[in-house]
């Protein structure tokens, strides 16, 4: 009963999602395509938090992902979305080849660290003009190609397509960190996060743990990018810079990072906020002060986030995890 | 003769220029209840230390049934089949009671991550469920599973700390000061468990302050002082052993 419940509602979700765009102007459609790809990317920030470590890195990251699969694409001429695996695929590479320096430090001095070592990267994109392209980065990137399913013909060009294609790929990696997250995998990330020593003393390998929670967030913030990427065509450094990052980290925070829907709440309600509602309004020029503001007052009255709300409204299911961890959900 | 199941051998370990430990050696046998005692700065947590591999030695070795330990990471000594708790009540706070033994059970179900997506894994997932049940129904912590660890009782945390390395199945369980905070009967409860672990098998090593506590637990009792070995034997060679009288007392006198 409560499965069937339970479907109906994902069901309801799915067609409201499907019918969003069509309800919306061509400037908010492509808001919501961003929305979407940021979703993305701030779930995949909530997996590296995890294991308790808080990176400045990650929109770096998500821009490793964009530059590779541009490049794959554009000089080695690959099929678009087998450019973007790659390009995810970069991301977690150069990840792994970071944490081993990074993950000798702890706390802020993680934090300093991977602010630098995303620094780097991005100073490596200005410096190399090839194959980079410099300040002005990589422009005349592939779109997706367009094709036709029968029910809807897929121009990539235009942002309802687009937003059904980054719509259905990022379901699917909401679904795998979502399946992580409730594994043993993820039992293991809470365990290194709250007591490391405690964890290494019950075998398990704190450091390679880390690492694994860092490398897969990193390959999804890398699909993020290239998914932008392909989307607006061009890629530059300023696009990954710091400012960005400080976005993902409000939404983290605004919404809180103990749920999964945590941060993802947090990234739709201010991106709404700030780009449909204060500019509806007519705050063209204030825009950044009233988000401030907004962000204070929320940081003051919800200091656990927009996600405690949520636990407000909802019937607590305490020992949910605890249920999908040992397998006894598979029953159901 | 036959390999003792613990060895440390000629143990040293420097801090800069204080020696902690001083070529300490000592055997710990199969199904003992060993205790380490001494004075405060004696070395002990450092010995401690040592064995779990959270420090490297100075020098000198530590051996598991003739096989080499020390130099190995935390996690690799546990691997092995020593595995250590904690002072105070160091425990996953913020998890439940299962998810702290499922924890424990990390070596025998290892996780593997496509399994996990793909499902594959619910053998496993059943399969530690039920290694951590046992490892809490044999500290009778079963009936509070779904408790959020931080929320138990003083004496439940600290019965929960030994369920999960009970729960990996240890040969050694390393036992860092037990009896800190507890009252009289808490102790004599943990006493009873203890002696329940030994007789199912598994030997632990354990540093105490609590003298009372120590002398009617332990078969045999290395006694430390400025990090090196002062006297080992039964409780009651350690308890007439003048040297050891002198240590705590600075003096002697008989011990009441």
């Amino acid at each position: 009963m409560r499965s069937g419940l339970a479907l109906l509602a994902w069901i309801g979700v799915g067609v409201a999602l499907i019918a969003l765009p069509h309800g919306l102007s061509f400037s908010q459609q492509e808001i919501l395509v961003f929305l979407t790809i940021n979703v993305l990317l701030v779930a995949s920030y909530r997996m590296l938090t995890l294991t308790g470590e808080w990176s400045l890195g990650h929109v770096v990251i998500m821009g490793v992902g964009a530059y590779a699969s541009a490049l794959y694409s554009k000089h080695f001429g690959v099929f678009v979305p087998a450019a973007m695996l790659l390009g995810a695929m970069t991301a977690a590479l150069i990840a792994m080849g970071l944490s081993y320096p990074l993950f000798r430090m702890k706390g802020f001095y993680f934090l300093i660290g991977s602010f630098a070592a995303g620094e780097i990267i991005r100073l490596l994109w200005k410096r190399f003009r090839e194959p980079f392209g410099g300040v002005k980065g990589i422009t005349g990137i592939p779109p997706v190609p367009d094709v036709n399913l029968g029910i809807w013909d897929f121009v990539f060009f235009d942002p309802i397509s687009y937003y059904y294609f980054v719509l259905a790929v990022v379901s699917f990696c909401l679904w795998l960190m979502w399946r992580i997250e409730r594994s043993p995998v993820g039992l293991t990330f809470h365990a290194v996060h709250w007591q490391d020593k405690l964890a290494e003393a019950a075998g398990v390998n704190a450091r390679a743990y880390r690492t694994l929670a860092f490398v897969i967030a990193s390959g999804f913030a890398g699909l993020a990018g290239a998914l932008q990427a392909h989307y607006i065509g061009a890629v530059n450094p300023t696009s990954f810079d710091i400012e960005q990052m400080v976005f993902v980290l409000t939404w983290a925070i605004v919404g809180g990072t103990a749920t999964f829907y945590g941060p993802i709440l947090g990234c739709i309600v201010l991106t709404v906020l700030n780009e449909i509602v204060l500019r509806g309004l007519g705050f063209e020029q204030t825009r950044p002060l009233i988000y401030g503001l907004l962000l204070i007052l929320s940081v003051l009255f919800l200091p656990k986030g927009l996600e405690s709300l949520v636990g407000r409204v909802l019937p607590r299911r305490a020992t949910s995890r605890t249920r999908a961890i040992i397998g006894a959900e598979e029953k159901a | 003769m036959t390999i003792p199941l613990l060895e440390v051998d000629r143990l040293t370990m420097r801090f800069g220029g204080l020696t902690a430990v001083d070529g300490l050696s000592f055997a710990v046998g199969h199904g003992m209840i060993h205790g380490l005692i001494g004075p405060n700065g004696a070395g002990k947590t450092t010995t401690f230390n040592l064995i779990s591999g959270f420090y490297r030695p100075s020098s000198g070795e530590i051996r598991l049934r003739g096989e080499k330990l020390s130099g190995l990471r935390m996690h690799e000594v546990a691997r092995r089949g020593v595995v250590r708790t904690f002072q105070h009540s160091t425990l996953f706070a913020e998890l439940s009671v299962l998810e702290n033994a499922l924890i424990g059970t990390h070596i025998r179900f290892r996780p593997n991550i496509f399994a996990a997506i793909a499902g594959w894994d619910a053998e496993d997932r059943r399969g530690a469920r039920a290694r951590a049940e046992e490892a809490l129904d044999f500290f009778g912590l079963l009936t509070l599973a779904d408790v959020r660890a931080g929320d138990l009782a003083h004496g439940h945390q600290r019965a929960l700390g030994m369920a999960v390395a009970l729960a990996a199945d240890p040969d050694v369980i390393l036992l860092d000061e037990p009896f800190t905070g507890m009252n009289p009967e808490e102790t004599g409860r943990m006493m009873t468990l203890m002696r329940k672990l030994r007789d199912s098998g598994v030997t632990i090593l354990l540093v105490e302050h609590d003298m009372q506590a120590i002398m009617g637990l332990c078969d045999r009792i290395t006694c430390m002082s400025f990090g090196k070995l002062l006297a080992e034997g039964d409780p009651g060679e350690i308890r007439g052993n003048p040297a050891v009288i002198e240590a705590y007392l600075g003096g002697s006198r008989d011990v009441a």
